[in-house]
């Protein structure tokens, strides 16, 4: 079967025998740049109709279905409405930071998106600290969104930015605690480690299976990761800075046309971010489904037949249906309540987990 | 009654009742603040409505009190002023909280000047306003008042005046400052996803935590009174549903009470069991949209589209027989519009089981919550006292224990015939107030399912003259409608015309409600106990 390892390291040879090596390197950025931006916002659109069309059934509604077959384009009309839209400049802003804050905010989801490995040798990157690249690329988006709230000069925004802030910062330690808790499991920091680790065959002979199987730690820091990645994304029920009962739109308020699709843009796909790294680290990445027992190998035979990014995108997908899920049954919390689930509950028993892991691994 | 000759008599021997409707006590402005510390002294803890008045050769105010204890107690009384000169009288929002917007309102409308009273800002009309529109001889050349180019100025909205008599005797106007200057305000409204409508609040902010709530009325300001003033009762019922637009059936049927009392027409048997039902699904339909925005208020979209879909069912029933879905215009003088649609009875009893099986639906969805109740529970407390104090009747009322159910207290139409419970709760937290609404909805459905099976046989509609003129008198008709309780007072000189129409609003004592209630609470919280009142800023601003 044709891999994408194959098909990469054929382009690669072609470019590096015809063209000069420095040449060749530039044309693969390019290539890869332009590819990972496209991806970047083809999934953005997909998943901007699938929570509307799914956000409306929930509702006992019917969603968007007038552009395009099912609505299928209703996503695309969107882009091309907000593309032509006009930017309005407000008096009074910082305009330095009110432009800088939205590439921010997209740079720091951008650059953790490209870190994903999206399927057997599709990744554009492979650090030995990915998984510490990751958590620290993934909080520069914060930083765009407090000085979007800030430079704004509303206080709207101000109060949407200081909870944003809050909120974000509380919910990276549960998030990062939980990945480290698999990291220990892991015993490496590299993303490729990490996924190799939960697949093929290991030195005893046996099948390895997904982390989350591997020890019952796993699920616990599965599920504080679920709930602070989702805390993460700024969406409901964790969605005060954007809270439009009391703030609006929080921290975007005043920024109009494409300003405001670069901040939609970043929220929809951090959700899928969160839901990719969520899949990479406790349910395999591109790892088929393995059972670790002899009567399996049929089972395992055929899961392996899958292509590895079909596994990705599906578990990735899957996720995410989760977290709409969650988004449109529950209410909003409140500050103090918000801040009180991380500091009291979330964080305690992640420090509690990852001790209990690092046990269970000397074992 | 034998009380109220009590009461009066302790204060000044010479004053009598007057047997009308309600007893009512003429009094001099210099005997009022006796008799109202008597009043309140003696058990009259609500102040229900405040009404000013021109005569024409002098000015008046009529007030309706009413007692929590005994419920069925009312009393009115009415101030006179010596002349269109001298305006002083004093105020009585210390004794009770709702005076407090009641008097402003008056003095906007007519500029009578309420002495001590802490805040005597124009209530609907901005401060540059000329004129005092509600006057017999008011100018209402448009070159006077010009469309104002220019916003309001904060410094405007935040002078406090008040005017008080000096040592020798003349009447001098203080102003005070609503904020401090170094106060953090943000506004709230009157363009704002969540404040239901066009209510503007200016909040004090410490962090997240509110210190202080300004409710700023007027942006939806029609003049509603003012016009019933040159229109004749079968044009002012289009009016009075523009009110409350969600309760514009009760509070329709209100005006038709007040009519037909008025010229004794007796309504028949059918047309007032069509009316309650018709009443009761408003009241669903209300309800069922003030849980779902309470939800929404909260984050939670889904269950505000639940809300929506099931009162779709009730404007379709409207719809099959008024004519209209929010507005129905079904109630007119004398009866109703039209025969019910044949329809009529199988769409009600296809909607009551419904609807029983969705109220469940809600309490898994989201009564059960944990998230909701976490943010329900605990918090924006309000007491009987206050309640009664600011005229928070309604669902909100009940919700404290106050037991303030019009249809109880004052039955009209068949409800003395029903069997219903008046649902009270004793705490007065969101929550109560939450779920009184759900409750009230089962009950309404038990009214309905009572009335639905055998609608009497006969007329639809009374005989009424052709050209309806009142006779000569004062008329007051209280009805429950989905927010509380709403009042008409007429007062006819026997034309075709009303010479007089106020409506008690329910919403506005809801509005200033806020500020005791979320006074150090958080901002989030404002919106959502904002919204567990279920005020309707149109019945507010009028």
């Amino acid at each position: 079967m044709l891999t994408f390892s194959e098909i990469i390291s054929t382009i690669h040879e072609g470019l590096t025998d015809a063209l000069p090596g420095w040449l060749a390197t530039t044309i693969e950025y390019v290539i890869i740049g332009a590819a990972l931006l496209g991806l970047y916002c083809v999934l953005a659109l997909i998943l901007i109709l699938l929570e509307r069309k799914i956000c409306a059934r929930f509702q006992c509604r019917i969603g968007p279905n007038r552009v395009g077959p099912w609505g299928l384009l209703q996503s695309v009309a969107d882009m091309v409405k907000i593309l032509l839209k006009e930017i309005i400049s407000i008096k009074n802003t910082d305009n330095i930071l009110f432009k800088t804050a939205l590439f921010l905010a997209i740079a720091g989801s951008f650059c953790t998106f490209g870190a994903l490995q999206f399927g057997d040798g599709l990744a554009c990157i492979d650090f030995n600290v990915g998984v510490f690249y990751i958590l620290a690329i993934s909080s520069l988006g914060v930083v765009g969104i407090l000085l979007a709230g800030w430079s704004s000069n509303n206080k709207y925004t101000l109060i949407g930015a200081m909870r944003s802030g809050a909120q974000l910062i509380s919910y990276e330690l549960s998030a990062g605690l939980s990945i480290m808790t698999m990291v220990i499991l892991a015993g490496s920091l590299s993303i490729s480690d990490i996924i190799a680790g939960q697949g093929g065959m290991n030195a005893e002979g046996g099948y390895n299976t997904w982390y989350i199987f591997q020890a019952p730690t796993a699920i616990i820091a599965f599920i504080i990761y679920l709930i602070a990645g989702h805390a993460e994304t700024n969406r409901g029920p964790f969605d005060l800075p954007e809270a439009e009962s009391e703030l609006t739109a929080g921290y975007h308020t005043e920024y109009s046309g494409i300003q405001f699709g670069f901040f939609y843009l970043a929220e929809y796909l951090n959700m899928f971010i969160i839901a990719g790294i969520a899949a990479t680290v406790f349910l395999g990445g591109w790892q088929p489904l393995q059972i670790n027992a002899g009567w399996a190998s049929g089972f395992n035979e055929l899961m392996g037949q899958i292509p590895s990014w079909i596994w990705f995108m599906g578990k990735t997908f899957a996720l995410v249906l989760l977290s709409l899920w969650v988004r449109w049954t529950f209410p909003r919390l409140r500050i103090d309540q918000l801040l009180k689930l991380e500091w009291k509950i979330l964080m305690p028993i992640s420090i509690l987990n990852l001790l209990i892991m690092a046990v269970w691994v000397i074992i | 009654m034998k009380k109220i000759k009590e009461i009066i008599s302790s204060v000044d021997s010479s004053l009598t009742i007057e047997e009308q409707q309600y007893p009512t006590i003429c009094v001099s402005p210099n005997q009022l603040r006796k008799l109202a510390e008597k009043l309140k002294e003696n058990g009259f803890d609500v102040l229900l409505n405040l009404t000013g008045m021109d005569y024409k050769e002098y000015f008046g105010v009529i007030y309706h009190f009413t007692s929590t204890q005994d419920k069925k107690a009312m009393v009115v009384v009415k101030v006179n002023t010596p002349d269109r000169e001298n305006l002083a009288i004093p105020t009585v929002s210390d004794l009770w909280a709702s005076a407090n917007l009641y008097e402003r309102e008056a003095y906007d409308f007519f500029g009578l000047q309420f002495v001590n009273h802490p805040d005597l800002r124009r209530l609907f009309l901005r401060a540059d306003w000329n004129g005092f529109p509600f006057r017999k001889d008011y100018d209402a050349d448009p070159k006077l008042n010009p469309v104002p180019l220019v916003n309001q100025t904060a410094d405007a909205m935040e002078d406090l005046p008040s005017i008080r008599f000096d040592k020798e005797g003349k009447l001098i106007t203080e102003h005070k400052a609503l904020f401090d200057k170094n106060e953090y305000v943000v506004n709230i409204g009157p363009q704002h996803p969540a404040t239901h409508g066009v209510l503007h609040l200016r909040v004090s902010l410490d962090g997240e935590i509110i210190k202080k709530v300004d409710p700023n009325f007027g942006y939806i300001h029609r003049g509603i009174e003012k016009m019933c003033e040159s229109k004749t009762y079968p044009q002012i019922l289009q009016l009075t549903e523009r009110l409350d637009y969600l309760s514009g059936t009760m509070n329709r049927h209100a005006f038709c009470l007040c009519v037909e009392k008025a010229l004794g027409i007796e309504v028949p048997k059918r047309a007032q069991v069509v009316r309650v039902i018709f009443d009761e699904l408003t009241r669903i339909a209300s309800h069922l949209l003030g849980w779902g925005c309470m939800c929404m208020d909260m984050g939670s979209i889904t269950a505000f589209i639940y809300g929506m879909r099931d009162r779709e069912k009730i404007m379709d029933i409207f719809e099959e027989t008024g004519g209209g879905r929010l507005m129905v215009g079904y109630n007119v003088i004398g009866g109703l519009a039209n025969e019910v649609s044949p329809k009529f009875v199988d769409q009600v009893k296809e909607f009551i089981p419904y609807m029983r099986k969705m109220i469940k639906e809600y309490h898994i969805l989201f009564t059960n919550n944990p998230i909701a109740k976490g943010r329900m529970e605990n918090i924006g407390f309000l007491t009987k006292e206050t309640a009664a104090s600011l005229g928070v009747t309604g669902p909100a009322g009940r919700a404290s224990g106050w037991s303030c159910d019009v249809r109880k207290i004052e039955p009209y139409a068949v409800y003395d015939q029903v069997d219903f419970q008046e649902m009270l709760r004793s705490e007065g937290g969101t929550f109560d107030r939450y779920l009184i609404r759900l409750d009230e909805i089962e009950q309404s459905l038990r009214i309905i399912e009572q009335l639905i099976d055998n609608l009497p046989e006969g007329d639809f509609k009374a005989k009424t003259p052709a050209i309806i003129k009142l006779p000569e008198g004062e008329y007051y008709q209280r009805v429950e409608n989905a927010r509380g309780d709403f009042g008409v007072y007429i007062n006819s000189k026997g034309d075709k015309n009303p010479y007089r129409v106020k409506f008690r609003s329910p919403c506005m004592t809801l509005i200033s409600a806020l500020d005791p209630l979320c006074r150090n609470e958080k901002i989030a919280d404002l919106i959502m106990i904002g919204a567990s009142l279920d005020y309707v800023i149109p019945c507010a601003d009028r």
